[in-house]
């Protein structure tokens, strides 16, 4: 779904991302761990266009998707979840849910309206909440509704950045249900945390990263008992 | 003071007010989408006036006034597509100070165009002297084509961000430009809308104002500054407020008329432009969340 190799990336001079090399398959759950500052939130911000890379590859379903503008990334089926949300907080919640189908314009009133009953469904807070303003919902809502309209495209693939950043335990679990959800479904995730325990504990496969590069890569499980991913990542210090 | 005369100077305030408001709206549309105040919007209300007034030796009236509003439209496009659009995030002064140069171009080409006679269209309906008596006052039909048109005009916008979606996108540029990206929509064109739309409703206001306040090539920097003081009073980006402090300006403006001579007219504007950056930069209806919050 997604082949990344050799991206470099980063702001103006300042090279962020060394020589990154992953891929994505279709129908998985890959999550990027790592400390404040390793790149993580540069490679999806790459991948989504909004930082031009330097060099190297990003191919979406075999396009070459480097120099594509941002705002064409979404129609090509590869949306992101932004960090700190990011919602239209002047309008109304079925106004965000709206712009997010953009893409499917031409498809008419019926498929919208498809859509978005399922995502009343898969949130039901966001029902209720249909006509307030989307800057008056609490965080975990903001993040309901942000994970809505990404899904609203009818994406392939999601990308999201920290979606657990200043939620209540209990918000977060619900939201990585709901992520899996989305994977049984058939949605491939690409999904940024600092909570790596609980990232790696619905992903399938995970890449941990230091100051931007790929330091270990692997199937989750293996990544949860790496006892290095555990000291540096997990907060686990072995005792003999 | 009689209430003929207080009726009279209100709808004279009124009629100013209505047409300071038009023009506080289109700095706030071209503001929401791009943070930046169109310091050349008085220069759209000109354009629309003296184009009007060209075209009418070759058309009716109606037809001259629909295609000065449509060509200073394709104007207004291609101000933003040539002079803004290229721009790599642009800092808000460079752009700011690209469209006072705009507005000194379109003035002197305006100059050339037109030289530094005062034109005005004709009215509507009647002419200079015919009045209709609303309370004792004497008002000319004229000013109600324009307090009406304007009032349309508010409204009609109202409905185009509410109830369309090119005007949805555009008030999601204005909320969060990024995650407009994010939606696959080019906040790019949203900005040549804004300013296509503020060009049309700065012409149209500039036509059915001619008749009373005649058009000249330097009539925007005028109107510029008095839709400026409307905006920042309204606070920024809000075109209700907008409406509000326009006509309040005009009516102060107007009543100003018994207590002051004529000339210090403008410089009550500028006065009260200060005054509320001094002690309200926010402006009187906006607060300092609802500038977070902004909304049309």
């Amino acid at each position: 779904m997604l082949k990344i190799r050799n991206l470099e990336s980063g702001y103006g001079k300042i090279k962020v991302l060394k020589h990154v090399s992953m891929h994505v398959d279709p129908g998985e759950i890959v999550t990027i761990i790592g400390a404040n500052g390793a790149g993580k939130t540069t490679l999806l911000a790459t991948i989504a266009g909004l930082i031009k890379a330097v060099s190297g590859d990003i191919s979406f379903q075999g396009q070459n998707i480097c120099a594509t503008a941002a705002e064409k990334i979404p129609a090509l089926g590869c949306v992101m979840v932004p960090e700190g949300r990011q919602v239209f907080a002047t309008m109304s919640v079925e106004e965000n849910l709206i712009l997010g189908a953009h893409v499917l314009q031409k498809e008419g009133q019926r498929v919208i309206r498809e859509l978005l009953d399922y995502q009343y469904a898969l949130f039901p807070v966001l029902a209720e909440r249909k006509t307030q303003l989307a800057g008056t919902l609490s965080g975990g809502e903001q993040q309901m509704l942000a994970m809505g309209r990404a899904l609203m495209s009818r994406p392939k693939m999601v990308m999201m950045d920290e979606p657990s950043t200043g939620l209540a335990p209990l918000i977060v679990k619900e939201i990585f249900q709901i992520i899996v959800r989305l994977r049984d479904e058939g949605k491939t995730v690409l999904l940024v945390e600092q909570n790596a325990k609980a990232a790696l504990a619905i992903a399938d496969r995970g890449y941990v990263f230091e100051t931007g590069k790929v330091i270990v890569q692997g199937p989750a499980d293996d990544l949860l008992n790496n006892q290095d991913v555990q000291r540096a990542y997990l907060g686990r210090e072995k005792i003999d | 003071m009689s209430t003929e005369l207080f009726v009279q100077y209100l709808f004279a305030g009124i009629t100013y007010g209505s047409i300071y408001a038009i023009v506080a709206i289109g700095f706030n549309i071209i503001y929401n989408t791009t943070g930046i105040i169109n310091f050349a919007q008085g220069e759209f209300v000109m354009l629309g006036g003296m184009i009007a007034i060209t075209l009418l030796s070759f058309m009716p009236l109606p037809a001259a006034i629909a295609l000065a509003v449509i060509i200073t439209m394709i104007i207004g496009a291609l101000i933003e597509i040539i002079f803004i659009r290229w721009l790599k995030n642009p800092s808000v002064l460079r752009m700011i100070i690209i469209t006072i140069g705009l507005s000194i171009l379109t003035r002197e080409a305006a100059v050339h165009i037109w030289g530094e006679n005062i034109r005005a269209l004709p009215y509507f309906v009647g002419n200079e002297i015919t009045t209709i008596g609303i309370m004792g006052a004497r008002i000319s039909p004229q000013v109600l084509w324009v307090v009406g048109v304007c009032g349309v005009m508010v409204a009609v916008l109202h409905l185009f961000f509410r109830a369309t979606s090119v005007g949805r996108e555009m008030r999601a540029c204005a909320a969060n430009r990024l995650a407009t990206i994010l939606c696959g929509i080019n906040p790019r064109n949203m900005v040549t809308f804004s300013f296509v739309l503020s060009a049309g409703m700065g012409a149209l206001a500039g036509c059915v104002m001619s008749p009373i306040t005649y058009s000249q090539y330097d009539m925007g920097t005028g109107l510029a500054i008095k839709g400026f003081t409307v905006a920042i009073l309204g606070g920024l980006g809000n075109s209700g407020g907008a409406v509000a402090a326009g006509l309040l300006l005009g009516v102060i403006e107007a009543f100003s008329v018994s207590v002051v001579p004529l000339a210090f007219q403008d410089a009550i504007a500028i006065a009260i432009l200060l005054l509320i950056l001094f002690v309200k930069p926010h402006g009187i209806f906006g607060s300092g969340e609802a500038a977070r919050l902004k909304a049309f």
